[in-house]
C-alpha cells in the first residue's frame, strides 16, 4: 500500500458482522451501560439542585443506586419482587416478540389478570358476600385461575384478529391497554369500594400465600438471622414462581416443538408455511401462552398488594418488559440480567427521587437514558464501522 | 350557547391535538420509519412550549411574541426528540418498535420531572391563565365557548393541507413517498434516503411537538394537563391508520375522535342519561374501542390503495440486497 496516495480523511464504511465474539459483545455493552450511567449523573446535575457534578456530589449520587436495593435485607427482598414481576411480564412478551408479533398489551393483559384476581378475592373471600369465604390456599388459586384466563382472553383477541385478517397487532394491544384500565377504574368503583365512605377500597385480607420462609441471614448485620415477615415471605414466594417459569419458559423456546415453530415462523411467515405449519394456529397458540403468563404476573401483583389495586398498578411495566425482553434477544436466562438492571435502576432512581424530592417519575427519565445507550450499542455489536482511505480504495479497484 | 354546541366546539378545539400528532406521525411513516415515540415527542413538546413561555414571561415580552416564542419551543423540542430516534432508527439502525417505545417512556417521564419543577417551568395558576390568554387569537373576548378556538387550531388545519399538498403534489413529497415505499430504488434513482428520512421524522416530531403544546396550553389550560398527553398520543399514531396515510383526513378523523374523547366530560350535564361516577370510565373507553373497531374493519377490507408505505418498520442498509 502506498502511504503517500492516502488521503487524510478517512471514509467511513458501514459493513455487517458476521458474528462477534460473545466476551467482545459483552464488552460493549458494558461500555454502553457505564457511559449511559455517566449521563444520567450529568443529566441529575443538570435537573436537580442539591446534585453539582463534582466527585463527591457524585459519589453520594451513585451510592443512591446501591442502597435502593441492596443495603437491608427488606430492600433485597424488594428488589428480589420487582425483578420477579417484571421478569414474568418479559417472559411473557419473548414467545409474541420471536414470533415478531409485537405485543405492546402486556401492560393491559397483566391489569386484567390483576383486576381479575381481585374480583375473585373480594366475592370467595368473605369481603363482597359473607356467606362464601374460602380458605387461603383454594382462594389463592381460584384467583390464579381466573387471572390467567383474564390474561389469555385480552391477548387473544388481537391474535384471532390478526391471524384471520392480518390486523395491525401493535396498535390493537395498545388500544386494549386503556380498555383494559378504564375497565379495571370502573370495576373498582363499581365494585370493589365501600359505598357510603370515602371510596377507599375495602380491604382484602383473605387468600394469602403459604408461609414457606421464616428466616434468612441478615445482610446489614453480619452473623445475626433476619426474621421474615409474612409480607415479606409473599415476595419470596414470587420469586421462586417466576424462577421456575424462567426455566419452563427457557425450555419451551429452545427444546420443544412449539418453541421451534416460533422461531421459524418469527424468522419468515412463508418459510413456515411451506414447512406446514399452521401459523395462524401458532400465532393464536403463542399469544395465548403469552397472555397466561401476563395473567401469572397480574395474579403475582395482586398477592403482594391486593387492597392497593389500582387502575396503575402495573406502572409501566408492560412496556419496560419489552424493552427487557428485547434487550436479552428473548433468552430468558439474560432476561434476568436485564430485568435485574432495569429494577436495579429504578429502585436507586426512586431513593434518588425521594431524597431529593423530585418527581417520582425520574425513574422513567434514567432508565430511558440507559436503555438509549445499550440499544446504541447494539450497532456496534452488528455492524463494522471500516475507515477507508482513497489511496487504498484505488488499489483494490485496480 | 347550548350543552350540544359547547361540546362540538370542545371537541373541534381538542381536534388539533389530534391533527398535529397524527400528521407528524404521517410523514415519519411516509419516509418508512413507524415512530412509536410520538406520545413522547408530544409530550416533551409541550415540556419545551412551556419552557420557552415561561422564559419568555420572565423577560416580559408582549403577548403575541409569548406565543410565538411557545410555538417555536414545542417546535425546537420536539424536533430535537425526532432527531435522537433518526440517529437511533436511521444512523444506528436500530428497532424501530424498540426505539419508538424508548422515546415515550424517555420523553413522557423527562416531562413529569420538568412540569413540576418550578424553576425551570413555572406556570402556576394566574401565571397559567396569563399564558393561555396569549393563545386565544383570533376569538378573544368573545364570552361564549367559541373562544378556545386560538389561532393553534387554525394553523393545524394549514399544517394538514400543507402535508397533504407537499406529500401528494411535489417533487420533494414524491422523493419522500418513494424513500418510504422502496429505499433500495429511491437510493438508486439518486434520492438521499438518509436525508429524507433524517429530515421528515425532524419535522413531523417537530408538528407532533406542537400538539403536546396545544393540548397543555390551549385546550386544556391547567397544570395537570401534561398527565394524560400520552395516551393522545397513543390515539393519534392509530389515527394514521384509520385516515389512511393521508394528512387532510386527519382534520374530519380528529373530530371524530376528539368527540369520543370529550364526551365523558359532558356526559354528567346531560339529564337523561344520568350517569354516574364510574360511568364516565366507560365513557373514556369509547376513543380507544373505537380505535379498535377501525384497525379491524380497515384490516377486513384490505383494499390495494390503502396500504401502508411498503418498507414501514424496517431498516434501510444499502448493502443488503
Amino acid at each position: 500500500m502506498d502511504a503517500s496516495k492516502r488521503s487524510f480523511l478517512p471514509i467511513p464504511h458501514l459493513a455487517k458482522r458476521e458474528k462477534m465474539n460473545i466476551f467482545a459483545a459483552m464488552g460493549i455493552r458494558v461500555l454502553a451501560f457505564v457511559l449511559g450511567m455517566l449521563v444520567c449523573g450529568i443529566v441529575a446535575s443538570l435537573l436537580v439542585k442539591d446534585i453539582s457534578f463534582n466527585w463527591k456530589s457524585m459519589k453520594s449520587f451513585y451510592y443512591c443506586f446501591y442502597e435502593g436495593s441492596f443495603t437491608t435485607n427488606r430492600k433485597l427482598l424488594a428488589y428480589i419482587k420487582d425483578l420477579a414481576v417484571l421478569l414474568c411480564i418479559g417472559l411473557a412478551l419473548a414467545p409474541a416478540f420471536k414470533m415478531r408479533f409485537w405485543n405492546t398489551g402486556a401492560e393491559g393483559q397483566t391489569l386484567v389478570g390483576v383486576l381479575a384476581a381481585i374480583l375473585v378475592n373480594f366475592y370467595l373471600g368473605g369481603s363482597g358476600n359473607p356467606d362464601i369465604a374460602l380458605g387461603d390456599l383454594p382462594l389463592s388459586l381460584i384467583m390464579l385461575v381466573a387471572a390467567v384466563l383474564a390474561g389469555c382472553i385480552w391477548a387473544a383477541l388481537p391474535a384471532l384478529f390478526k391471524a384471520r385478517f392480518n390486523t395491525n397487532e401493535t396498535l390493537f394491544t395498545l388500544m386494549m391497554n386503556y380498555v383494559a384500565k378504564y375497565l379495571v377504574s370502573f370495576s373498582i368503583v363499581r365494585f370493589l369500594t365501600n359505598a357510603n365512605s370515602s371510596g377507599s377500597m375495602k380491604s382484602l385480607s383473605s387468600g394469602r400465600l403459604p408461609v414457606l420462609f421464616t428466616q434468612m441471614p441478615s445482610i446489614d448485620k453480619p452473623g445475626t438471622t433476619f426474621k421474615i415477615p409474612q409480607s415479606l415471605n409473599d415476595y419470596l414466594i414470587v420469586g421462586c414462581i417466576v424462577l421456575i417459569v424462567t426455566v419452563f419458559m427457557f425450555v419451551y423456546l429452545k427444546y420443544t416443538k412449539h418453541g421451534y415453530e416460533i422461531s421459524v415462523v418469527g424468522e419468515s411467515t412463508r418459510t413456515a408455511k411451506y414447512v406446514g405449519i399452521s401459523v395462524k394456529k401458532v400465532i393464536i397458540r403463542t399469544m395465548l401462552v403469552s397472555g397466561a403468563l401476563c395473567g401469572l404476573a397480574g395474579w403475582l401483583i395482586a398477592q403482594v398488594d391486593k387492597s392497593v389495586s389500582t387502575e396503575s398498578s402495573v406502572h409501566g411495566q408492560g412496556f419496560t418488559a419489552i424493552l427487557v425482553a428485547w434487550l436479552a434477544r428473548f433468552n430468558p436466562i439474560f432476561m434476568v440480567a436485564t430485568a435485574g438492571i432495569v429494577v436495579f435502576l429504578n429502585k436507586g432512581a426512586s431513593r434518588i427521587a425521594t431524597d431529593y424530592s423530585i418527581s417520582p417519575s425520574l425513574p422513567d427519565v434514567f432508565i430511558g437514558i440507559v436503555l438509549f445507550f445499550i440499544i446504541g450499542s447494539e450497532f456496534f455489536v452488528n455492524y463494522k464501522l471500516k475507515f477507508s482511505f482513497a489511496g487504498k480504495a484505488e488499489e483494490v479497484s485496480k | 350557547m347550548s350543552h350540544l354546541g359547547n361540546f362540538l366546539v370542545d371537541s373541534l378545539a381538542l381536534s388539533a391535538t389530534f391533527i398535529y400528532g397524527s400528521t407528524g406521525e404521517i410523514l415519519t411513516e411516509k419516509a418508512g420509519h413507524l415512530n412509536l415515540g410520538i406520545p413522547g415527542v408530544m409530550c416533551m413538546g409541550g415540556a419545551g412550549g412551556c419552557l420557552m413561555i415561561s422564559i419568555a414571561m420572565n423577560w416580559g415580552v408582549p403577548q403575541p411574541l409569548i406565543a410565538l416564542l411557545g410555538v417555536l419551543g414545542a417546535l425546537i423540542m420536539g424536533a430535537l426528540m425526532g432527531a435522537l430516534y433518526s440517529f437511533f432508527a436511521v444512523t444506528l439502525r436500530a428497532n424501530q418498535n424498540v426505539t419508538g417505545l424508548t422515546m415515550t417512556t424517555f420523553g413522557v417521564a423527562l416531562m413529569k420531572v420538568l412540569m413540576v419543577k418550578d424553576d425551570i417551568i413555572y406556570l402556576k395558576n394566574d401565571r397559567l391563565a396569563e399564558a393561555v390568554a396569549c393563545f386565544r387569537f383570533p376569538f378573544a373576548g368573545r364570552g361564549d365557548k367559541l373562544q378556545t378556538l386560538g389561532f393553534m387550531f387554525f394553523l393545524a388545519v394549514i399544517v394538514a393541507v400543507l402535508a397533504t399538498y407537499v406529500l401528494n403534489r411535489t417533487r420533494t413529497g414524491l422523493s419522500l413517498r418513494a424513500v418510504g415505499e422502496n429505499p433500495a430504488t429511491a437510493d438508486a434513482a439518486g434520492i438521499n434516503v438518509t436525508r429524507y428520512k433524517y429530515l421528515a421524522t425532524i419535522i413531523g416530531s417537530g408538528i407532533a411537538g406542537l400538539g403536546g403544546l396545544y393540548y397543555i396550553v390551549d385546550w386544556m389550560g391547567s397544570n395537570e394537563a401534561y398527565k394524560t398527553i400520552e395516551g393522545l398520543g397513543w390515539l393519534s399514531v392509530a389515527l394514521v391508520i384509520f385516515v389512511l396515510w393521508k394528512p387532510w383526513l386527519t382534520i374530519p378523523s380528529g373530530f371524530i375522535f376528539s368527540v369520543l374523547y370529550t364526551c365523558a366530560n359532558h356526559v354528567s350535564s346531560i339529564s337523561w342519561i344520568n350517569g354516574t361516577m364510574e360511568d364516565t370510565y366507560l365513557f373514556q373507553m369509547l376513543p380507544y374501542v373505537f380505535t379498535i373497531i377501525i384497525l379491524i374493519v380497515s384490516s377486513v377490507r384490505n383494499k390495494r390503495e390503502n396500504q401502508p408505505p411498503a418498507s414501514l418498520g424496517l431498516s434501510y442498509f444499502r448493502e443488503d440486497r
